[in-house]
């Protein structure tokens, strides 16, 4: 019997299948109308979530794709279905995130004739993804999707581009699922050098006082009980990244903190005093470096990475490690020599304690005047037995959030941090629940960052997604508040904002919501917020004029830190 | 920083897709550096292609180009190198006034004092080509020049290949063979 042939729209389908995907995230619009088309006879299988703009299916891909470990996926238009998403991808691409991002496309024989909705789309991802194509033919719907999948997720993970011109849709093929895990020209794990692995050991025993640095790179290389072997056998302290929170628990005896702008007092004190820094799938960003031509000059330095890009890119290392972390920190600790760092460990603690004194007290118990961020999220995150996923939006709710929210589990930080992009925590915290449906997602977010994706509610209110919306409001853009109160001269430039009845949004779309003005009441929101099924929006009045303490200023080495606003 | 910068040829080979090109050069606007020339054609493998690339820039920099570009996924391998590593050549073509060539010996003795040889001559033009290196060819033009005969000029991007005893492609693909065929062994026991 004839094989029966397929549209390219339901070899898609059949091959989105075929790499395992359950939920999908998506707006239709004419270009990809054939696609969807074809989902319709797909919903048992293929979970499509109708978000209520582009941009927010990116943001929900990578929130799905950051607690679940899973590739995130987006449906979309042509056009300007597509250049919507782009935020999101060039975010993908920063945090290491892997989507695949499907667009429609004019057909071939309209290509380069500026047709309706048609935008050079490969040309303009080229730059923020790992590998952007356009399929032109069905016969390639097969192939370009596994190769689509295969370079999300593997090596260093980041976003996909999935350009679909329309006739590659409509006609039809004979179709075979393919599998691809090999690519010639594409190295995604470097080969492990024995010689490296010694080094890095040798290097760690002789070390009086090491510090490691825990990025991201432990999360996505699933290896979290590794670096707890790996500090734990070498006695070794550690800081850890924005993304890299909750790769290692955040009561750990050896956890000191974040590192970097915000971070800890301690860990960036003592990143200048260290003798071997010791850094394990984190990049060097300037939020975490300071003035790189004195950052940590004292130290011996080993990058443990998966992309040889990233070594001496910003910081020149004198080891590198390249690998998997996984892998890599099994292999060092082997050789490690089971250590007793003590006198250095508890020199970290009058760092501690004075910040403890000076900037967390005051922002989690204080006692008088209008509630605190940093309070609400200390609240929050005991009474949900520091079990919660975090996701935040950007800005002063990310910074206290990040410094005061406890993690237990991994893959528990859901957060922009390279693009640092406004208005994706609603999203991301709808894909989080998605990818994480047994878990509670506490998002974050200001009162300037939840109007950048405000329609999600649509989203959440369709879905029913749980997510517990904490809004802290301050009625100001309140980060770049703070930068105009310390850099210039308290203009407050278009800062201001004049704020809607967010009660009443989230009425409108059925979500239940309270607001919270005295800090008596704060417990007992929080306590019916956790208890409410579903989603639920939880105002909290706080401070105006808050800051995010303590503050390696911009340009300043890293241990010069302000703990308060002169 | 100006006076560490060094010429430096980077030659990079790819799968013969299309928007490779596109993707190499944006790593060096990213990293603000300018490319003297560019050449790209097939390789002798079928299916790779070959790019060389020159620029002035320092080490540092084009290490980290290096790296950028290799991380490319359709990328093979890309190694940078300076002069004394590989042998060079371009090709130049001079178009020159035939009259101004006629009445001026010293265009005819410039041309041969610079080995160039001369292609096709008609009452108005006479085309000239030379390869070299890129001293020799400008030399030639500053020469032609003075006689005001230059109709047009033209060079090509440098091509390059390796002093090196050592074929990396050949070894990185050799690699890759076998890695692919373990990969396959590995899977077909489960």
């Amino acid at each position: 019997m004839e094989k029966q042939k397929i549209t390219g729209a339901e070899a898609l389908m059949r091959s989105l299948e075929h790499e395992g995907v359950t939920t999908l995230f998506g707006y239709p619009g004419g270009a990809i109308m054939p696609a969807f088309d074809a989902l319709y006879d797909h919903k048992e299988t293929l979970n499509h979530i109708l978000v209520r703009h582009e941009q927010a299916a990116a943001h929900a891909a990578q929130g799905y794709a950051r607690v679940s470990g899973k590739v995130g996926v987006c449906l979309v238009t042509s056009g300007p279905g597509a250049t919507n998403t782009i935020t999101g991808i060039a975010d993908a691409m920063m945090d290491s995130t892997p989507i695949v991002v499907i667009c429609g496309q004019v057909g071939a024989s309209m290509l380069g004739t500026d047709a309706f909705q048609e935008c050079d789309l490969v040309s303009v991802t080229q730059p923020i993804t790992k590998w952007a194509y356009q399929i032109r033919r069905p016969e390639d719907v097969a192939w370009a999707v596994s190769r689509a999948f295969y370079i999300a997720r593997s090596g260093r993970p980041g976003p996909v581009v999935l350009d679909f011109a329309k006739n590659a849709q409509t006609e039809l093929i004979d179709y075979e699922p393919e599998t691809i895990d090999f690519i010639r020209s594409y190295v995604p794990v470097p080969k492990i050098e024995d010689e490296a692995i010694q080094e890095a050991a040798r290097m760690i025993n002789e070390a009086k006082k090491p510090l490691v640095l825990v990025g991201q790179g432990v999360e996505l290389g699933g290896a979290q009980e590794e670096i707890r072997a790996f500090l734990e056998k070498a006695d070794m302290p550690a800081g850890c990244t924005l993304l890299g929170l909750s790769a290692l628990p955040s009561d750990h005896p050896l956890n000191k903190g974040m590192l970097g702008m915000h971070g800890s007092l301690a860990t960036n004190r003592k990143t200048q005093e260290c003798d071997l820094l010791i850094a394990v799938g984190m990049r060097f960003d300037d939020r975490i470096t300071g003035k790189l031509s004195t950052y940590a000059t004292q130290a011996k330095k080993i990058h443990f990475d998966i992309d040889p890009s990233e070594i001496n890119k910003n910081v020149v290392v004198d080891l590198a490690v390249l690998g998997n972390c996984k892998d890599t920190l099994s292999a060092v600790t082997a050789l490690l020599k089971e250590q007793k760092h003590t006198e250095w460990i508890e020199s970290f603690n009058e760092h501690y304690e004075e910040e403890r004194v000076r900037v967390i007290e005051p922002e989690i118990h204080p006692q008088e005047g209008p509630i605190k961020m940093g309070e609400v999220v200390r609240k929050v995150t005991e009474m949900t037995g520091n079990k919660a996923i975090l996701v935040t939006d950007v800005g002063q709710n990310q910074m206290l959030a990040a410094r005061y929210f406890k993690f237990t589990e991994k893959r528990s930080m859901v957060t922009s941090g390279g693009m640092g992009t406004m208005g994706f925590g609603l999203p991301a915290a709808v894909g989080a629940t998605f990818g994480a449906p047994d878990r509670l997602v506490c998002a974050f977010m200001g009162d300037g960052g939840i109007q950048m994706s405000i329609q999600e509610f649509g989203t959440i209110m369709e879905q029913q997604a749980p997510v517990k919306i904490i809004l802290l409001n301050n009625n100001y853009l309140g980060n770049v508040r703070q930068w105009q109160e310390m850099f210039f001269n308290h203009r407050y430039s278009f800062t201001p904002m004049l704020n809607p009845d967010y009660e009443k949004i989230a009425s409108a779309y059925n979500i239940p919501s309270e607001t919270v003005v005295e800090r008596a009441d704060l417990e007992k929101a929080i306590d019916k917020m956790i208890h409410t099924d579903g989603p639920y929006l939880l105002q909290v009045a706080v401070i105006e004029e808050g800051e995010v303490l303590p503050m390696c200023c911009p340009g300043n080495d890293v241990d010069d830190m302000l703990l308060e606003i002169k | 920083m100006e006076q560490d910068k060094k010429f430096y040829t980077l030659i990079v080979f790819s799968e013969n897709f299309a928007g490779v090109l596109n993707q190499v050069t944006a790593v060096f606007t990213r990293r603000q550096v300018n490319i003297e020339s560019l050449n790209v054609s097939a390789s002798s493998i079928k299916g790779v292609h070959k790019y060389t690339i020159t620029c002035w820039t320092t080490e540092e920099q084009i290490v980290i180009i290096t790296k950028q570009i290799e991380k490319k996924i359709d990328v093979l391998q890309a190694n940078y190198f300076t002069d004394d590593e590989i042998f060079i050549q371009e090709v130049a073509l001079y178009k020159l006034a035939t009259p101004v060539v006629i009445d001026t010996p010293q265009v005819s003795e410039e041309v041969r004092r610079h080995g160039a040889q001369i292609v096709e001559v008609n009452p108005t033009y006479t085309v000239v080509t030379k390869k070299g290196r890129t001293e020799d060819i400008m030399s030639l033009y500053h020469a032609l020049n003075q006689w005001n005969c230059v109709l047009q000029y033209v060079r090509s991007g440098r091509i390059a290949i390796t002093k090196s005893c050592i074929e990396y492609l050949d070894r990185f693909l050799a690699e890759r063979r076998e890695s692919y065929e373990t990969q396959k062994k590995q899977k077909a026991n489960g």
